[in-house]
C-alpha cells in the first residue's frame, strides 16, 4: 500500500500526487515510469515520474482525468492509499547535444518537466516549448519558469495564453536560427509526429517519449509494442524514448485507441455509480 | 509376528476417469475442466499400481517423486502420509498434478501403459496435494541458520527454491514484480486448468514456513544484486525471472489492434480478470472469429480462453501437423472436445486491416512437411501459390519467448548468445553468490523443470553457504 502524502490540483482535470515510496525515490530517473493499480479490481496504468526525493522518501506523478481509472485516482485524497505502485520502469532519458529543445504537450508537460530539469543540471542550453489546447491545461508553468532556461515558449490552440497555434511554430524558429542541435518531445501523437517532421526538415535529431497502452510494463506481454524503424520494439523495456523520426505514428495512434469502446463503458458505469451514491 | 498381507494389484481394472465436466458446458466459463478424484476414485486407481520393484515412473519424474511410495499410502488411506511422501520431493503437488506433461514423464514410463493405460499418477498427485486442506500440515523447519537468501521471481522455480531453503532454516525473501505471487502459474495458466486459489494456497504455505514476499519489486530497477549483498545483508541470490519478451511472427499487420500475443491475452484474462469486465477495469477484445497461432500449451490455453470469452469460432493454426504439436495430449484433446478447430500445415503471411481499423482477416499459405530439422521434427515448407484468407477479428500469437531483459540488470552474470543466463546443473552462474534457474536458463520449458531447477539450486546454495 502506498500512502498519498500530498495532492495538488493544477487544473480542473490535472492532478499531482506525492506518494510515500522510499525505495522507488532512490532509484527514479527522468523519463522512467511507474505502474499504478488503484485497488483489487483496478487496471494497471503507466505514469511517468514527475519528481522524487530520496531523502524524504517520496515520488510524484501527474495525471489528467481521461477515463475511469484517472477519475477514481482524482477522487483519492491525502492520507488515502493506492493499492500497488511498481517501478521505476523503462530506460532513463538521455538527450545528446549542447543546446536542446524540450517540447511538452498537454499532460506530457509533466514528463517534459523532469527531463528539462535534468538537462539544465547537466549544464545544457535548454529551451522549453509548452503547448496545450487552452490556458487552463498549461500545467507546471511556474516550475518551468523557475528553471535556468535559455528560453520558454508557450502556445495554445485558442490563443488564451502565449502564442496562438501549435508547438511547431516556435520549434521551427529555433531550428531556423540554429539555436538547437537536439530535441525531445512528449505529448499527444499528432504533436509528436509534427514536431518530428519539423526537426527532420532541419536535420535536427529528436527523441519522443511514447505512451502506448501497457499491461505488465516489464517486457512480458507485448501490449506496448510500437513500430520503430520497421522493427517491433517494446516501449516498456526498449523505451519509452525512441528516435521520433523512425516511429510509425499511425500504428501507435491505432493501438492507443484499441479499447475506446470499453473505456467508455467503464467511465459511464463509474459515473452512474457515483450518481447513485449522491 | 503379525501376518503381512501381500498387496495384489487390481490387474485389468480400467483407468479411473477424473469426473470431467461436459465439454459444451465447461467451455462457457472458467470452471475447472474436471473435479478430479474422490477418495474412492483415488483408492481404486492406487490399486491398479503394480508397485514395481524398479519403478520406471520415478525415472520419468524430473524431481524424482517417490511415486510408488505415495501411491501405497493412498491404498492405506494414509492421506497425511501420502502428502508428506510427495512433499519430500515436490512442494507443489496440487500444481504439478494439474500441469505436468505426465504422458511424457511418469505416466509415459508406467509399465501398465505398454499394453493398456498407465496409472493416473497426475490425478493421484493432484488429489493428494488438494488433501492438504483436510489433513492440515504443521510447517516443519530446521532452526534458523542465520543465512539470508534473496529470490527474484515468485514463479514455480522461485517458490520451489524458497520452500526448500525455508525448510532448511534459511531466511528467505522473494521479490516479485507483480502485485501478487505465482508468476506464470498466476498470469499464464488459466483458471480452468489451475485454479488461482490453489496457487494462493501454495504461497500461503510458504509464508507459514517464514518466507517473506515483497511484491511490486522489480529487480534490476528497484534494486540489484550488489545492493542486496552489501546493503541488505543477503548471502546469496537465486534468479528465477522467467521467460521474457514474446516472439512475434514478423509478418505485416501484426501490430494491428486485435492482434494479441498470448502473454498479453492470458495476462489480461488471468491476472487482471478481464473476463469480468467491467467489474474489473481491464478490458479485452471479445472476438467472434479467433485465430491462434502455435501448437504448444500456451496456444491451447489461449484458444480455450477465447472460447470462454464467448468466441463463435476458434481456429488453431499450426505450421506442422497435430502429431508434431508440443502441447500436452490432454490439452489438445480438451481443446478439440470443447470446439477448437485445428488447422494444420498453414503459415501466416499477413494480417488484413478491416474498416474499423482492427484486424479483419489473416492471409495464410499451405505448408507440407519436408526433411527433419534440428529438433528432429519434419520441417514445414510452403506450398507454392497456396495463399488463402480466413476472417478473424482477434488473432493471438503463441510462438514462444525470448530472454527476459531484466536478468542482466539484476546481477553481473554471464549470458549466452540468446541472452539466457549460463548456469550449471546446480544453477551456479559465473557469479559465486548468484544462482539461476527456470526459463531464464533453459528458455521456455515446463513448470516441473523450473521447479526441479529451484530445488537443485537450493541444495547447492545450502552446500555453499553452510559448508556441508
Amino acid at each position: 500500500m502506498f500512502e498519498i502524502l500530498k495532492k495538488t490540483q493544477f487544473s480542473e482535470k490535472v492532478f499531482e500526487f506525492r506518494v510515500h515510496a522510499p525505495r522507488m525515490a532512490k532509484k527514479a530517473h527522468a523519463g522512467q515510469f511507474l505502474m499504478v493499480r488503484i485497488d483489487e479490481t483496478g487496471e494497471r496504468v503507466p505514469f511517468t515520474f514527475a519528481n522524487w526525493n530520496a531523502e524524504e522518501g517520496w515520488i510524484e506523478f501527474i495525471f489528467m482525468v481521461v477515463g475511469k481509472t484517472t477519475q477514481c485516482l482524482s477522487e483519492l485524497n491525502e492520507g488515502d492509499f493506492i493499492r500497488d505502485i511498481t517501478g521505476p520502469l523503462g530506460q532513463p532519458t538521455e538527450v545528446e547535444g549542447d543546446s536542446v529543445a524540450v517540447i511538452g504537450g498537454g499532460v506530457g508537460l509533466a514528463i517534459a518537466y523532469p527531463v528539462a530539469r535534468m538537462l539544465c543540471e547537466q549544464g545544457k542550453n535548454v529551451y522549453v516549448i509548452m503547448g496545450a489546447r487552452t490556458k487552463d491545461l498549461l500545467i507546471l508553468h511556474e516550475q518551468f519558469d523557475a528553471l535556468p532556461l535559455a528560453g520558454l515558449f508557450v502556445t495554445t490552440d485558442d490563443g488564451s495564453m502565449g502564442e496562438k497555434g501549435v508547438v511547431t511554430l516556435p520549434l521551427a524558429r529555433l531550428c531556423e536560427t540554429d539555436s538547437i542541435d537536439h530535441a525531445f518531445c512528449v505529448g499527444p501523437v499528432p504533436m509528436m509526429k509534427f514536431s518530428s517532421l519539423t526537426c527532420h526538415e532541419h536535420n535536427i535529431p529528436i527523441i519522443a517519449s511514447l505512451n502506448p497502452i501497457m499491461v505488465d510494463g516489464t517486457g512480458m506481454c507485448g501490449c506496448c509494442r510500437v513500430e520503430v524503424g520497421g522493427e517491433t520494439k517494446f516501449a516498456c523495456v526498449d523505451g519509452p524514448d525512441f528516435d521520433a523520426s523512425a516511429v510509425d505514428w499511425d500504428d501507435l495512434a491505432a493501438r492507443q485507441a484499441s479499447y475506446r469502446g470499453e473505456e467508455a463503458v467503464s467511465t459511464k458505469r463509474h459515473e452512474e455509480a457515483c450518481a447513485c451514491q449522491k | 509376528m503379525p501376518e503381512v498381507k501381500k498387496y495384489r494389484p487390481n490387474i485389468g481394472a480400467p483407468r479411473t476417469t477424473p469426473n470431467e465436466e461436459p465439454a459444451a458446458e465447461r467451455a462457457c466459463d472458467f470452471r475447472p475442466v474436471d473435479t478430479g478424484f474422490t477418495k474412492e476414485d483415488a483408492i481404486a486407481e492406487a490399486n491398479r499400481c503394480l508397485d514395481c520393484k524398479k519403478p520406471l515412473c520415478m525415472q520419468g519424474c524430473p524431481v524424482g517423486v517417490n511415486i510408488p511410495g505415495f501411491i501405497s499410502k493412498i491404498r492405506d488411506e494414509d492421506w497425511a502420509g501420502a502428502l508428506e511422501t510427495i512433499k519430500g520431493d515436490n512442494l507443489l503437488p496440487s500444481v504439478c498434478g494439474r500441469v505436468c506433461p505426465q504422458e511424457n514423464q511418469c505416466e509415459g514410463k508406467c509399465i501398465l501403459g505398454r499394453k493398456g493405460e498407465a496409472v493416473a499418477i497426475g490425478q493421484l498427485e493432484r488429489m493428494v496435494g488438494d488433501m492438504a486442506e483436510e489433513v492440515g500440515r504443521a510447517p516443519v523447519c530446521k532452526p534458523k541458520n542465520g543465512k539470508k537468501v534473496a529470490i527474484v521471481g515468485s514463479g514455480p522455480s522461485g517458490i520451489a527454491c524458497a520452500g526448500e531453503l525455508a525448510r532448511e532454516g534459511f531466511d528467505v525473501t522473494v521479490f516479485e514484480a507483480f502485485f501478487t505471487g505465482g508468476g506464470v502459474l498466476t498470469y499464464g495458466i488459466p483458471e480452468f486448468r489451475l485454479p488461482k486459489k490453489i496457487v494462493k494456497r501454495e504461497i500461503d504455505g510458504l509464508e507459514q514456513l517464514g518466507v517473506k514476499f515483497e511484491y511490486n519489486s522489480v529487480a534490476g530497477r528497484l534494486f540489484d544484486a550488489d545492493e542486496l549483498f552489501n546493503e541488505e545483508g543477503f548471502d546469496a541470490l537465486y534468479l528465477a525471472v522467467g521467460a521474457g519478451l514474446p516472439r512475434f511472427l514478423k509478418v505485416p499487420g501484426e501490430n494491428l489492434p486485435g492482434v494479441y500475443c498470448a502473454n498479453e491475452y492470458l495476462t489480461r484474462t488471468n491476472l487482471m480478470h478481464a473476463y469480468d469486465f467491467p467489474v474489473y477495469d481491464t478490458p479485452i477484445r471479445q472476438g467472434k472469429n479467433v485465430v491462434v497461432f502455435g501448437g504448444g500449451n500456451v496456444a491451447m490455453d489461449a484458444a480455450r480462453t477465447a472460447l470462454r470469452l464467448g468466441a463463435d469460432s476458434v481456429t488453431l493454426a499450426y505450421r506442422r501437423t497435430e502429431a508434431e504439436m508440443p502441447a500436452r495430449l490432454a490439452e489438445v484433446h480438451h481443446a478439440k472436445e470443447e470446439g477448437v478447430h485445428i488447422l494444420e500445415l498453414v503459415n501466416p503471411l499477413e494480417f488484413i486491416k478491416g474498416e474499423d481499423g482492427f484486424v479483419s482477416a489473416v492471409k495464410l499459405e499451405r505448408m507440407e512437411l519436408g526433411e527433419p530439422d534440428a529438433s528432429g521434427r519434419r520441417r514445414p515448407v510452403p506450398v507454392a501459390d497456396s495463399a488463402f484468407e480466413i476472417p478473424c477479428d482477434v488473432a493471438i500469437t503463441a510462438i514462444g519467448t525470448m530472454a527476459n531483459p531484466f536478468a542482466k540488470l539484476c546481477a553481473d552474470v554471464e549470458l549466452n548468445r540468446w541472452g539466457l543466463i549460463e548456469a550449471d546443473e546446480d544453477g551456479r552462474t559465473s557469479n559465486p553468490k548468484v544462482w539461476a534457474g527456470g526459463d531464464i536458463v533453459t528458455g521456455a520449458a515446463t513448470v516441473i523443470l523450473a521447479m526441479g531447477a529451484g530445488k537443485k539450486a537450493a541444495a547447492s546454495m545450502k552446500k555453499a553457504l553452510l559448508g556441508e
